[in-house]
């Protein structure tokens, strides 16, 4: 692994151990080695080096909300602002827990695009009257409340061992 | 009321209290009012989807009681609000209620109705 102007650059062993992570982050140091056909230390210290590096930010469980019964309404909002107010507007919107990803984008004009969360209609359209109207620079707002997801996942490193079949 | 309380009710308030404008849920139309004058002014200029949607929520007279803490013109907006008002004829009887308002705080004439 070796870092050059912030970015790191991977072998293909470091590529093999990222991957099996990305299948499941709760297999052993043993169980990985064992596949790749290296020592479990190995695969440690590379891990480590990693998560020291930063290239492996975190291990997290994804939960799916509705199914415990919280938090049913996800909504995508668009905040259009005042070009020089975006930056802080996205930084004030990105520190509320509403706000599960928020973005700047140019389109036309500068906006911010923010998935946000909440118990209800109601407590959306509260949180959004009362946290997001009144942040100064915003000029107004376009939400649109989801009502079937298709498809969510994360950035994922491609799998090239992998072949298609159609 | 008391010329003390007539004044309070025509104060200006933070942008946290302010009235946001929205046409439905979580839509925002860019129109505030941060006191009672604003207020007067928006109800001429907004989309009337939107005054159909806040009188519709009831989130006229919650802000105007709430915020604003007047009572008389809360009654004003409920009765408004039994009418089922739509449309043009909605703005122009909110811009009625709510510019006779102002008028009576500001001891200018009332105006007349049409």
């Amino acid at each position: 692994m070796r870092v050059k102007n912030n970015t790191v650059s991977l072998d293909a062993t470091d590529m093999e151990i990222l991957l099996a992570l990305q299948k499941d982050c709760r297999e052993t140091y043993a169980a990985v080695g064992k596949r790749l056909g290296i020592a479990h230390s190995t695969v440690r210290d590379r891990i480590r080096k990693m998560e020291q590096q930063g290239v492996i930010r975190n291990y997290t469980a994804t939960v799916d909300a509705e199914k415990i019964g919280l938090r049913n309404i996800t909504a995508m909002m668009t905040v259009y602002t005042d070009p020089k107010e975006a930056e802080r507007v996205a930084e004030k919107l990105a520190a509320l827990p509403e706000v599960l990803e928020a973005y700047t984008s140019l389109s036309e004009e500068l906006l911010i695009i923010a998935k946000v969360s909440a118990a209800s209609q109601e407590k959306l359209h509260e949180f959004i009257a009362n946290s997001v109207a009144p942040l100064p620079g915003v000029s107004r707002i376009r939400t649109s409340i989801i009502t079937k997801k298709f498809k969510e996942t994360q950035f994922s490193i491609p799998d090239t061992s992998e072949k298609v079949h159609l | 009321m008391t010329l003390d309380a007539d004044s309070k009710v025509l104060k200006t308030v933070p942008r946290e209290k302010a009235f946001y404008f929205f046409t439905s849920i979580g839509n925002y139309t860019g129109s505030s009012a941060s006191s009672l004058k604003e207020f007067m002014g928006r109800i001429n200029e907004v989309n009337v989807k939107s005054l159909e949607f806040h009188l519709g929520r009831g989130d006229f007279e919650k802000w105007v009681a709430e915020v604003l803490q007047d009572q008389e013109l809360t009654g004003e907006i409920k009765r408004l609000q039994k009418l089922n008002l739509t449309g043009n004829g909605l703005r122009d009887q909110l811009s009625f209620v709510v510019s006779r308002r102002v008028k009576r705080l500001t001891n200018q004439p009332t105006p007349s109705r049409y």
